[in-house]
């Protein structure tokens, strides 16, 4: 046990020195461009959700982190089979769309019920959305980067299509209309009082711990990593690697559809504008599964640290600081993260130089 | 006739930056290292481009074609600057070309809009387009197809296609390109022969920032005069255009072209008669380009021929 938690401890070392460097380049930045609110500005970034009070800021960070969540799961889930979901904005706007669609429109179905029948048929239309992907990378050879932009470019217009003639459009407003049910909070606006909490981040959780048991305790799991390590040899090795691929993708997809279906049927009401604009979750998903090394838990911490920051940068805007400053410093942790070979040698460089000293010593 | 050259005006509208930036992913992969940051680092090139000539044209300052060259040389600059982080992550740290890729894409357009709001108050930056050339001096009265390439157009059509020959000249016909080309394939060969597979990574990822920053810049210029942080997803479907003409500039320019048809079409179809006639809904001709550009993936896929160690780190230990 005390290994494990030594272990997990060195492999979140690199992003945890990331972060720690991505917040001295912020504050560099806030210094430098307005000196004068550089210290407030800062606390405000630090305090994240508590400049709101404790339990309607982390109610509020547990809300924006669900989406990313969703798309970073389904991102860090193809990753393990070395494919490069870029398509997941693509997956989630099909989900969206579904889900919301089925909530406004599908009102035979006794409301209590009817969001979840919304959210499992979004999730389908995310997985149906991404085995194409799936397929033609199996059978084709077909490069799923490619494919998948050109899917979330589909995806963007036909939603935009289906919202304005699919019975579904607020004109005035150019979103969807209101839907008809909503996920049900569970008891949790009761704990984060006066936030915009719902029940999508217990579901979402609940998808964290079920693709960490399938990547770390089922066959399948194995089968999928051994393709992502080596397709030739796991094919060699009698894994069906065409099936791995497109299964892979298929629960990816699901899972950023589900995300999509999430998003839009939380208590908020939130509606999909029209606008043609590939959604940012999908993008924002591939940022969170690289910070969180594409581990189910790290996905987790990465989402809800992402918008941690999120909040922070909230708060800031009440100084005069635009919010990008706080996509910026995701972006500066991001890159830092990448060079963390750089970290490993530092640190290894520090350990020889330690037990030298400890060897001169005794 | 008219919808004809119409048509393929606007055409090189949507393919020249594409070919641009298809050949700048080209530069980078074809030495070995992954480049996703296409889109990251056109909104740059666009960004210190466009705030150029805006600061120009409300100040007093260049105007014309030395402002446009000046422009473009900035953006050219700009790009390479920014590509420097790419490569320094994939190059001297082993990084992880996707992550470093992926930082690269997120950074830019929050660092354009703090910048902008810092610079002129405000993140849209606006400048006067005088850059439109009613007809090219001698060659555009050449009849057929001086209407069709010779008039209304923007400079940045024949420099893309000086590119574009330029380009293969050096991936195919110089030492440079050799070495380039073999530190994708092998780089472990490459090193073997006394080549630095180190300096050559380097020239790639730096040209092909040079290019994508500039090809952010003549997106740009034709087809807004406000810059709002974005280029519409281009640096994504360069990548596209690049995987789809197999890294190799003829079939890039062919995939360019393709892709900038169909995407003139559904951009233009209700300004010619003949598709406006048809009484098709919007979202059809919307998707035509990306699901015919799928549909001939799917015909024309055989193995990729992608470069053999793009985004492997060069390890000279490994064998």
């Amino acid at each position: 046990m005390k290994n494990k938690l030594k272990s997990g401890y060195q492999a979140a070392l690199p992003s945890l020195i990331s972060i720690l460097v991505g917040l001295v380049i912020a504050v560099v930045i806030l210094i430098a461009t307005n000196p004068a609110n550089a210290l407030d500005g800062f606390f405000r970034m630090i305090k994240g959700p508590f400049n709101y009070g404790a339990a309607r800021g982390l109610g509020n960070m547990l809300f924006y982190a669900t989406p990313i969540l969703m798309t970073g799961l389904s991102v860090a889930f193809a990753f393990k089979t070395g494919l490069f979901n870029i398509g997941a904005s693509g997956q989630f706007m099909i989900g969206s769309l579904v889900s919301v669609y089925i909530a406004i429109k599908w009102t035979f179905i006794p409301t209590s019920v009817l969001w979840l029948v919304a959210l499992l048929l979004g999730a389908l239309a995310g997985a149906l959305w991404a085995a194409v992907v799936g397929i033609l990378k199996a059978w084709r050879n077909v490069n799923e980067v490619i494919t998948s932009i050109m899917m979330n470019y589909i995806a963007m217009y036909l939603v935009m299509h289906v919202i304005r003639f699919g019975g579904i459009y607020n004109q005035a407003r150019n979103e969807t209309m209101k839907v008809a049910s909503q996920i049900p909070t569970f008891g949790l606006d009761k704990i984060f009082v006066r936030s915009f909490i719902d029940g999508g981040i217990l579901i979402a959780l609940i998808c964290a711990v079920i693709i960490y048991v399938v990547l770390e305790k089922t066959t399948f799991g194995y089968e999928l990593k051994a393709v992502g390590l080596n397709r030739d040899a796991a094919k060699y090795a009698g894994v069906n690697e065409k099936r791995a691929i497109v299964t892979s993708m298929i629960i990816a997809g699901a899972l950023a559809g589900l995300g999509g279906g999430l998003t839009y049927l939380a208590g908020t009401s939130k509606s999909i504008n029209v606008a043609a604009v590939i959604a940012s979750e999908g993008f924002d998903g591939i940022a969170v599964a690289l910070l969180g090394m594409s581990h189910p838990f790290g996905v987790v911490f990465s989402a809800f640290f992402i918008s941690y920051l999120k909040l922070g940068g909230q708060a800031m805007q009440v100084i005069g600081y635009v919010p990008e400053i706080v996509e910026m410093m995701i972006g500066i942790i991001l890159y830092v993260s990448a060079l963390s070979l750089l970290f490993r040698r530092i640190i290894t460089k520090f350990k020889e130089r330690r037990l030298k000293k400890v060897g001169e010593e005794s | 006739m008219n919808d004809l050259y119409f048509l393929i005006q606007q055409m090189m509208l949507f393919s020249v930056p594409l070919l641009v930036v298809a050949i700048a992913g080209m530069f980078s992969e074809r030495s070995g290292v992954v480049n996703i940051a296409l889109e990251g680092i056109m909104i740059m090139g666009a960004f210190s481009g466009t705030l150029f000539m805006h600061l120009n044209q409300t100040n007093g300052g260049l105007s014309g074609y030395p402002l446009l060259f000046a422009s473009m040389a900035i953006a050219t600059v700009t790009g390479m600057v920014y590509a420097l982080f790419h490569a320094f992550a994939s190059i001297e740290m082993s990084a992880d070309q996707t992550i470093s890729g992926t930082a690269l894409n997120l950074f830019a357009p929050a660092f354009v809009i703090f910048s902008a709001r810092s610079v002129i108050g405000i993140q849209q930056v606006n400048f006067q387009n005088t850059f439109l050339i009613q007809s090219v001096p001698l060659l555009g009265d050449i009849p057929i197809i001086g209407r069709m390439f010779f008039q209304n157009a923007y400079l940045s059509t024949y420099l893309g296609f000086l590119i574009l020959i330029i380009a293969s000249f050096v991936l195919y016909k110089t030492p440079f390109g050799l070495r380039l080309r073999s530190a994708g394939e092998n780089p472990q060969a490459t090193d073997a022969a006394g080549i630095s597979v180190r300096k050559i990574r380097y020239a790639g990822v730096l040209i092909s920032g040079a290019l994508a920053g500039l090809g952010g810049l003549i997106y740009i210029i034709p087809v807004t005069v406000t810059f709002n942080a974005d280029v519409a997803g281009y640096g994504f479907l360069a990548i596209a255009v690049l995987i789809f003409g197999q890294w190799k500039p003829s079939r890039i320019l062919t995939s360019a072209l393709f892709f900038g048809l169909l995407k003139t079409i559904s951009a233009s179809y209700s300004g010619i008669q003949f598709f406006f006639n048809l009484n098709i809904p919007q979202v059809i001709y919307q998707v035509i380009p990306y699901v015919a550009t799928l549909i001939v993936l799917v015909i024309s896929s055989k193995k990729s021929q992608g470069p053999k160690a793009l985004g492997e780190p060069f390890d000279k230990g490994k064998r």
